[in-house]
């Protein structure tokens, strides 16, 4: 049994407390924008945000989430897709086949939230998530472009 | 494509009631399907009308275009929506899209042609009917408007889906007359005139893809987000030593674990188990004790493969070789001899989206949700394992998380996961892979050695050369029937004589290219770019080697064996000139070339790297010049190009599947090292289009990417790299 307060909600869940968050995100409490990748915290396609720090989701288990931490998914990173990372991502056409986009954006926008006017040297240290496709070189455009829109424009 | 109108009429109540049936069978809100599963079709089947195979027009002029071919992120989707467009002369601002399943177009007599999205050749081969089709839309939408307003139809003009007839000053527009169009004779497809493209307003431009939104916000469900009610979900584990068998397994050692449902042998060697959420069956799995039979492959690895691979060099016959004079004599006479073998190791696709798929079987429906680039093969795989004949079976799409070969025609994980669902009748059942089984079970690259020798003059002209490609094919794995004769080309894949497809840019007096057969017990089969990628790194390198035999720059070089390669030759040019081939670099950085032909298009780069004193490897710049003939989305040629860049570093830079004890040894991206956005060199991309055919763009630049790289290495050292990947070659 754990509590979660996930994108403003919370969430009672009834699942073994060594279960990873990713998996308790996806399958008990149902929000699936958030994925599997490769269950080792490598690939990033998990990403969250937990009380604002990116957290790979796979490699924390759910109990480990404190009371009262503040979880962020993908679904509640913006109400109508309007976050700065999001305008810009797709001013760019960023994704390809999408399926890492999610976390893709998720450690953009976390980047951006310590750093607002990041460097590439900042940007190539903080954007460790694989996306298969190769679309590093519009995501790197693109939180370039982030940086400098106004919030919640 | 022949629309006949009668046909046409019946087969449309088929497809309304076939698509009825499909949203009203369980699946209501609140569950997770792909929307264009549920919504779009829904709103078809409510309140569109369709006027053809491949447009439905509502009432509100929003113009659905259907799509057949899998879009799995190379943009085919929206290209192929543009070329509808451009000849149905609608509203781009009102155009949506969504998929036909492989059931309705088998029941449609393939209406909506080939679904399998491979080879590049998801535009390429369907370009003409697609537009065709929508020219056929856009003349009876006319008609309509005609016979409404009494007026010859050739007094009507059209844009934006807006109707017009100038000299009675009255307008309409396409969502007004759709009913009407759709009861009217469709005209002679082979009559129909397409657009010039050089008249394209929609196709041809860098227009912004469709299927974006959906992926910024974490709404759009891929298969293996798909919930449906009732639904279980069952991990895998095959024989890790390829070939192998289950011997046993000790279920009693996960008795009493929360969630299980089954734990079921598979296909004799699979052990899978099934519990209520994915994650209770996998570390239940990982918890069970399974005894292998390894069908005595464990002894091969690395060392023995490479060894067998070796001894294809000295094979006194070939599997099939393309030759012009005698190139051994002529190499053997000559003043200069450049010799040099080179390899390329075996490597997983590993998409992102993990293999997956649902299955759900009844008595006499069986149904399976697959992330496909080829749901009529999926259809095929589902009839085949379920028993059921084709037209008591579907599949449901949602666009795969990555596909880059792997989920083409093998289909392994649908059979799997109906061999899991027969267990559970009536129950949808969810398969997906760990990481581990996808990186353990994937039909590989193919792993090859080329042994190459030129032979030049006094004057450093090439007079022979001989490529002798030591591998696996594919096709032995996958088709044995296309090995006809022994002979097996596609392994020769971009040595070509003939043009049109892959042929080779270089002439020489005498050549000989030839492909001996080694086959292993790794499973293999087609690789983003299959054979391109390789044989583009062996000629290619090696072109630079006999260059600088010869004091040669490597452009020029190359330029003096290409006289008959008008194309090849202009792409190369271009790539040259952007990138300032011959200018001063800045200290420290160096530059490589490379040209190759694949999948129609023409390819060529130029990398600018450096290496530091201790060897380690920067790539600055890639220029990529491109011609696939008519670009229908400049922007996501770009985007592809730039894709290509990542997926030909990451297999350059780390590439490789070792093989140990029978099976794989690399299983996770802490191993198997993946790229990241920090060692994303520059990319610009030129298209020099000649408008005069049909390429491909999800594959061929791939090719150039890493002889490019490796030959501006070979710049920087002094030494040739002739393995992959780099991360085991010492530079300096």
């Amino acid at each position: 049994m754990a509590k979660l307060n996930i994108n403003g909600r919370m969430h009672d869940v009834q699942v073994e407390p060594e279960t990873p968050l990713l998996w308790v995100i996806r399958e008990q409490v149902g929000l699936t924008g958030t994925k599997y990748g490769c269950g080792v915290a490598q690939c990033g396609a998990c990403s969250v945000h937990i009380n604002g720090e990116i957290v790979r989701s796979c490699s924390i288990s759910v109990g480990d989430v404190k009371a009262g931490d503040q979880i962020v998914t993908i679904e509640g990173l913006s109400a109508t897709s309007s976050h700065p990372v999001q305008r810009a991502w797709a001013a760019l056409d960023v994704p390809q086949c999408g399926y890492c986009q999610s976390g893709q954006i998720m450690a953009a926008a976390a980047l951006l939230q310590k750093n607002p006017k990041p460097t590439d040297k900042h940007i190539d240290e903080a954007m460790t998530n694989i996306c298969r496709c190769g679309t590093y070189q519009r995501i790197r455009a693109a939180i370039h472009m982030a940086a400098n829109l106004p919030v919640g424009g | 494509m022949k629309i006949n109108s009668s046909n046409t009429k019946l087969s449309r109540r088929a497809f309304v009631v076939g698509t009825t049936a499909a949203a009203g069978g369980g699946l209501s809100l609140g569950f997770h399907m792909p929307a264009e599963l549920t919504t779009a079709r829904a709103q078809t089947a409510n309140d569109g009308v369709e006027v053809n195979a491949w447009v439905v027009i509502k009432p509100d002029d929003t113009c659905v275009i259907r799509i057949a071919r899998t879009e799995m992120g190379q943009g085919t989707k929206t290209g192929l929506a543009q070329l509808v467009a451009e000849e149905l002369e609608c509203d781009w601002k009102k155009v949506t899209t969504e998929s036909i399943t492989p059931g309705q177009n088998l029941a449609r007599k393939r209406e909506w042609g080939e679904m399998g999205t491979g080879g590049s050749r998801g535009i390429r081969t369907s370009q003409d009917y697609v537009r065709r089709g929508g020219a056929a839309a856009r003349i009876m939408l006319l008609q309509a408007a005609a016979d409404q307003w009494k007026v010859p139809v050739g007094e009507l003009t059209v844009s934006d889906g807006i109707i017009t007839h100038a000299a009675s000053k009255r307008t309409t527009s396409y969502g007004k007359v759709a009913v009407a169009a759709a009861k009217l004779e469709a005209p002679d497809s082979k009559s129909i005139k397409l657009k010039d493209p050089r008249d394209w307003k929609i196709a041809g431009k860098a227009i912004k893809r469709l299927d974006t939104a959906d992926k910024l916000n974490g709404s759009k469900i891929y298969a293996i987000d798909v919930k449906l009610p009732g639904m279980l979900c069952a991990a895998i584990k095959d024989c890790p030593v390829f070939g192998g068998k289950v011997r046993s397994y000790d279920e009693a050692k996960i008795a009493g674990r929360p969630g299980i449902k089954g734990v079921l042998k598979v296909r004799e060697s699979g052990v899978a188990v099934v519990a209520d959420t994915w994650y209770r069956a996998k570390s239940a799995l990982e918890a069970l004790p399974i005894e292998w039979d390894d069908a005595g492959n464990a002894g091969h690895s690395d060392a023995t493969i490479a060894a067998h691979l070796r001894g294809g060099f000295d094979a006194a016959t070939n599997n099939g070789d393309r030759r012009n004079g005698d190139a051994v004599q002529a190499i053997a006479g000559a003043a200069k001899k450049v010799e040099a073998i080179y390899s390329t190791p075996f490597l997983a696709h590993a998409t992102m989206e993990p293999m997956n798929c649902i299955a759900k079987l009844a008595a006499d429906k069986a149904e399976a949700w697959v992330p496909s680039q080829n749901s009529e093969a999926s259809l095929a795989a589902l009839s085949e394992a379920s028993g059921l004949p084709l037209n008591k079976c579907e599949v449901y799409r949602s666009d795969p998380g990555g596909g880059f070969g792997r989920r083409g025609g093998s289909q392994d994980y649908v059979h799997q996961a109906v061999a899991i669902a027969k267990n559970f009748p009536n129950t949808p059942v969810k398969l997906i892979w760990s990481r581990e089984e996808d990186m353990a079970h994937d039909f590989y690259r193919p792993i090859s050695q080329a042994k190459m020798a030129a032979g030049l003059d006094e004057q450093g002209n090439l007079i022979g050369l001989h490529v002798r490609i030591s591998g696996q094919s594919i096709n032995a794995f996958s088709n044995p029937a296309l090995v006809s004769g022994g002979k097996d080309m596609r392994q020769l894949q971009g040595y070509d004589v003939n043009p049109g497809e892959a042929q080779l840019g270089y002439a020489a007096p005498n050549m000989l290219i030839e492909y001996v057969m080694r086959n292993t017990h790794v499973p293999v089969g087609p690789w983003r770019g299959v054979n391109t990628n390789q044989n583009a790194v062996y000629v290619e390198c090696f072109m630079d080697e006999v260059a600088k035999a010869a004091g040669k720059d490597p452009l020029e070089f190359r330029r003096s064996l290409m006289g008959n390669f008008p194309k090849h030759l202009a792409v190369l040019n271009a790539a040259a000139e952007k990138a300032g081939w011959g200018q001063p670099l800045p200290p420290g950085i160096h530059r490589g070339i490379a040209q190759f032909n694949g999948y129609a298009t023409y390819s060529a780069a130029v990398a600018e790297v450096s290496v530091s004193d201790a060897g380690k490897l920067k790539v600055h710049r890639l220029v990529l010049a491109v011609n696939c003939g008519h670009p229908v989305n400049t922007d996501q040629i770009a985007a592809q190009c730039e894709g290509s860049v990542a997926y030909g570093l990451t297999a350059a830079l780390y590439g490789e599947c070792p093989v140990k004890d029978g099976s794989m040894a690399s299983l996770n991206f802490d191993t198997y090292q993946i790229m990241r956005l920090a060692e994303m060199p520059k990319v610009e991309t030129v298209i020099v289009p000649t408008c005069d055919f049909w390429g491909g763009i999800g594959e061929p630049t791939i090719a150039v990417v890493t002889p490019a790289v490796l030959n501006a290495i070979h710049a920087a050292t002094g030494k040739p790299v002739r393995s992959l990947p780099l991360k085991n070659v010492k530079l300096v």
